[in-house]
C-alpha cells in the first residue's frame, strides 16, 4: 500500500520533469518559428509553452503538499522541494522568454539569426542536463555529477554565443535603441542557462549531503 | 483478598511506566528523532507490542529481579522495584538512557547488604561486563554494517522515495519486534516478584481459552510500560537522536538494526541450539543489555559516517548515568528496606536456614576454601542470613566468593524423590530409559542440601556427566534442572 502511493508520487515527480523538458522543445520550435517568420505557429508554441507551465504548477504544488504532509524523505525534503522549484523558474523564464517575443517582436538582423538559433539550442541543453541530473538525484546519484559538467559546458557555450550576438549587434551602425533592444532579448534566453546552473549548484550540495 | 497486594503491585506499575519511559529511546527514538515516524504513531505501535509481548511471551522468561539474588518477600520486593523505579525515574528526567538491568543489579545489591545476604560475584562480573561489552560489539556492528548500506543499497539505482518508504517499514517493523521482546523480557523484572500473589483469578473467555492470572498480571504490567512510552518516551529520545548523534532515516535504521543484530546473535539461545545441531560453529552468548547496545550502535554509525558529528560530551554524560543509576538504585534500595522494615514493620526478607554439614565442609575443601575455623558450626542451624553470615566472620575473614559459595552451599533446599512423580512429568522423549530407572532407584531419599541431592543422585553414575559436546551438556544442563524442581519441596527457590 504505501509502495503503491510512493511509486505514485515518484511518477508525478517524473511527469512534472518531462513537463520541464518539454518545454523546454516547445521554447526551441518557437523560436525556430519567429526566426523563420512563422507567426502563427509560433503563437502557437506560445500557447504551448503556457499551458505547459500551468500544469506543472499544479503538479509541483501537488508533489509539494504530499511530501509534506505526509512528511517523506524528512532528511532531503527541504532540497527536494527547493530543487523543484527552482528548476520551475527555468520553464517560467523559458515561457516568459517566449512571451517577451511575441509581445515586444523584435526585428533580428539576418545575420543574428543563426546565433539565435545556436543560443537557443545550448540554453535548452542546459535545462535538459538540469533535468536529467535531477533524475539522477533521486535514482542515481553517482550520474549527477557528469550531468552537472554538461551544464556547465552548455552555460559556457550560451554566454560565448550571447557574447557574439551584443558584439555583433553593438558594432553594427543601428539606433542605440534597436541594439539595446536585441541585446535584452539574448540576455533573456541567455538567463535560461544562467538559471539552469543555479539549479545544479543547489544540487550539487543537496547530492553532497546525501551521500555524506 | 488482601487490598495490600495493590498497594505492593503499585510500585511494579511504576516500575514499569519508568522503564517505559527510558527505553522508548532504543525502540523508535531513531525513527521518531529522524522525522520517520511520528512520536504519536510510533508510542502507539510500541504500546500495543509492548502489552503483546509481555501477555504472550513473558511468562517464558526467566529474567527476573531475583536473578542476582534472592529478594524472597514481598515488601523487599517492592522496596527493590521501587528504588529501580526512582532511579530509572532520576534518570529519564536528566534525559539519560539507562538499562534496566543496571538499576536492578544496584538494586538487589542494596538488599542483598541489607539483608546481608552474599552476592554473587562471578554473576555481577559478568552482567557488569555486559555493560562495557553491549556498547562496543554494538560500536563495531553499527560501524561495519553502516559501510555495508552505503556501499550496497545506496548505489543500487532504487528512487529516493522508495528508499524512504523501505526505511520507514524497517523502522517500523524492527520498532515492533523491539518492543515485542522488550514486553517479553522485562515484564519479569516489573511484575515477577507478585505472581505469588496475584490478585486475580482465571478469566474463561468463550470456554476456549483462558486467561491465567499471571498473564492478566502482566497485562497489567504491560500496560504501565505502554503508559510510560505514551506520556515520557519522547523526552531521551531528543537526547539520543540529535544531542548525541544527529540521526538520519538511514543512520536510524542502521542503528537500530545493528542493535537488534547483535542482540539477536549473541543472546539468543535458539539460534545457539540451531548452529549446534547443524554442527556449525556457534557463537559465544554473552549477557547483553539492549539500551547500551543501541547507545553502542549509535556510536559505531556515528563513526563511520562522521566522527565529528559525535558529541563526546554527551556521550560521557550517557556513560555517567550508567555508572550513576546502579549507584543510586542501591543506596535508595538499602535506605528504603530500612524504613519499610523498620518504620512499616514489613519483612522484607523470608528468613532462610542455613546448615554447615560435613558435605558442605568437603564441597569447600574441594573448592580451596579453608574450613577448620568454621568446622565448630556443623551442625547447627542459622535463620537469619546476617547472623549467619557474622558467625562465619568472626571465625575468619572470607572473600566475598568464598562468602557467596558458603551460602550458596549451606543453603537449606530439601529435596525428596518420589518415584511416582516421575513417569507423570519426566518426558521419555527427553530422558533415557536408563535415566529414568537410575532415578526410581533413588526413590524416598531425601535431602537438605543441594549439594547431597546432586552428589548423590546425577554423581553417582555415568549417565549424567558431560560429554564436551556442546548441545549434549546443554541439555543434560536442562535435564539436571528439571529433575532439581521436580523434587525440590522447600519454598525457597534458590536460583542457579
Amino acid at each position: 500500500m504505501f509502495l503503491k502511493q510512493t511509486k505514485k508520487l515518484e511518477t508525478q515527480i517524473d511527469e512534472y520533469l518531462d513537463l520541464v523538458v518539454k518545454g523546454g522543445l516547445v521554447f526551441k520550435l518557437g523560436m525556430k518559428c519567429y526566426l523563420e517568420g512563422q507567426m502563427e505557429e509560433f503563437e502557437n508554441h506560445l500557447k504551448d509553452i503556457r499551458k505547459i507551465e500551468e500544469k506543472a504548477d499544479d503538479l509541483r504544488r501537488n508533489i509539494e503538499i504530499k511530501l509534506y504532509t505526509r512528511t517523506l524523505i524528512p532528511e532531503s525534503r527541504g532540497d527536494v522541494l527547493g530543487l523543484l522549484e527552482s528548476i520551475d523558474k527555468v520553464l517560467n523564464i523559458t515561457s516568459d522568454t517566449l512571451l517577451e517575443f511575441s509581445v515586444e517582436i523584435p526585428h533580428l538582423i539576418p545575420e543574428l539569426k543563426p546565433e539565435f538559433i545556436n543560443i537557443s539550442e545550448s540554453s535548452i541543453e542546459c535545462l535538459e542536463h538540469t533535468v536529467g541530473a535531477i533524475r539522477s538525484y533521486f535514482k542515481n546519484i553517482d550520474a549527477v555529477r557528469d550531468y552537472i559538467i554538461k551544464v556547465q559546458f552548455y552555460k559556457k557555450v550560451t554566454n560565448k554565443t550571447a557574447e557574439t550576438i551584443k558584439r555583433t549587434i553593438f558594432r553594427t551602425d543601428k539606433e542605440l535603441s534597436y541594439k539595446i533592444h536585441t541585446r535584452y532579448f539574448a540576455f533573456h534566453i541567455e538567463r535560461i542557462a544562467e538559471q539552469s546552473e543555479d539549479v545544479c549548484d543547489r544540487l550539487s550540495i543537496a547530492t553532497i549531503k546525501r551521500i555524506e | 483478598m488482601d487490598i495490600s497486594i495493590w498497594f505492593f503491585i503499585s510500585s511494579g506499575l511504576f516500575l514499569g511506566w519508568s522503564l517505559g519511559a527510558n527505553n522508548a529511546v532504543s525502540l523508535f527514538g531513531t525513527a521518531v528523532t529522524s522525522k520517520m515516524i511520528k512520536f504519536r504513531t510510533a508510542a502507539i505501535i510500541g504500546g500495543i507490542f509492548v502489552v503483546l509481548g509481555s501477555f504472550i511471551s513473558g511468562a517464558g522468561t526467566t529474567n527476573t529481579l531475583a536473578s542476582l539474588g534472592g529478594v524472597n518477600a514481598i515488601a523487599g520486593s517492592f522496596t527493590v522495584a521501587l528504588a529501580v523505579a526512582i532511579s530509572i525515574t532520576w534518570m529519564t528526567k536528566a534525559k539519560l538512557p539507562v538499562s534496566t538491568s543496571q538499576a536492578v543489579v544496584g538494586a538487589i545489591i542494596g538488599w542483598n547488604l541489607f539483608t546481608g545476604s552474599p552476592t554473587d560475584f562471578n554473576s555481577l562480573t559478568k552482567i557488569v561486563s555486559s555493560w562495557v561489552v553491549s556498547p562496543i560489539i554494538s560500536a563495531a556492528f553499527g560501524f561495519i554494517l553502516f559501510k555495508i548500506i552505503k556501499n550496497t543499497v545506496l548505489k543500487w539505482k532504487i528512487h529516493m522515495l522508495e528508499i524512504d518508504t523501505y526505511n520507514r517499514i524497517g523502522l517500523v517493523i524492527v520498532g515492533a519486534i523491539a518492543s515485542y521482546s522488550m514486553g517479553a523480557n522485562n515484564i519479569a523484572n516489573v511484575m515477577g516478584m507478585f505472581v505469588e500473589a496475584t490478585p486475580f483469578s482465571d478469566v474463561n473467555v468463550f470456554d476456549i481459552y483462558t486467561i491465567t492470572g499471571t498473564q492478566q498480571l502482566f497485562l497489567f504490567g504491560g500496560f504501565s510500560i505502554a503508559a510510560g512510552i505514551f506520556t515520557y518516551g519522547h523526552n531521551v529520545m531528543k537526547t539520543v537522536g540529535s544531542d548525541l548523534y544527529k540521526i538520519s532515516p538511514i543512520t536510524g535504521l542502521t542503528v537500530v538494526l545493528a542493535s537488534s543484530i547483535v542482540m539477536w546473535l549473541f543472546t539468543s539461545q535458539s539460534l545457539e541450539t540451531f548452529l549446534l545441531k547443524n554442527n556449525l560453529p556457534s557463537i559465544p552468548l554473552v549477557p547483553l543489555s539492549a539500551t547500551q547496545s543501541f547507545i553502542g550502535a549509535v556510536i559505531g554509525v556515528g563513526l563511520a559516517k562522521d566522527p565529528q558529528s559525535i558529541n563526546f560530551s554527551v556521550f560521557g554524560k550517557i556513560g555517567v548515568g550508567w555508572v550513576v543509576a546502579p549507584l543510586t538504585a542501591g543506596l535508595l534500595s538499602f535506605i528504603l528496606l530500612f524504613f519499610v522494615q523498620n518504620v512499616f514493620e514489613q519483612k522484607v526478607i523470608q528468613p532462610v536456614p542455613y546448615e554447615i554439614t560435613h558435605s558442605v565442609i568437603q564441597k569447600l575443601k574441594e573448592d580451596g576454601i579453608e574450613t577448620e575455623k568454621i568446622n565448630e558450626l556443623v551442625g547447627e542451624r542459622f535463620y537469619h542470613s546476617k547472623i549467619f553470615r557474622n558467625e562465619i566472620m568472626k571465625r575468619n575473614q572470607y572473600s566475598n566468593n568464598e562468602i557467596y559459595l558458603i551460602f550458596h552451599y549451606a543453603i537449606i533446599d530439601s529435596f525428596k524423590v518420589d518415584s511416582t512423580l516421575i513417569n507423570e512429568n519426566l518426558d521419555s522423549v527427553l530422558f533415557s530409559d536408563e535415566q529414568l530407572k537410575e532415578l526410581k532407584n533413588h526413590h524416598g531419599k531425601s535431602f537438605n542440601h543441594k549439594i547431597d541431592f546432586e552428589k548423590t543422585i546425577f554423581g553417582s553414575s555415568d549417565l549424567w556427566v558431560k560429554t564436551g559436546n556442546k548441545l549434549d551438556d546443554k541439555e543434560l544442563e536442562e535435564k539436571i534442572k528439571l529433575v532439581e524442581n521436580l523434587f525440590r519441596i522447600t519454598i525457597v527457590k534458590f536460583n542457579n
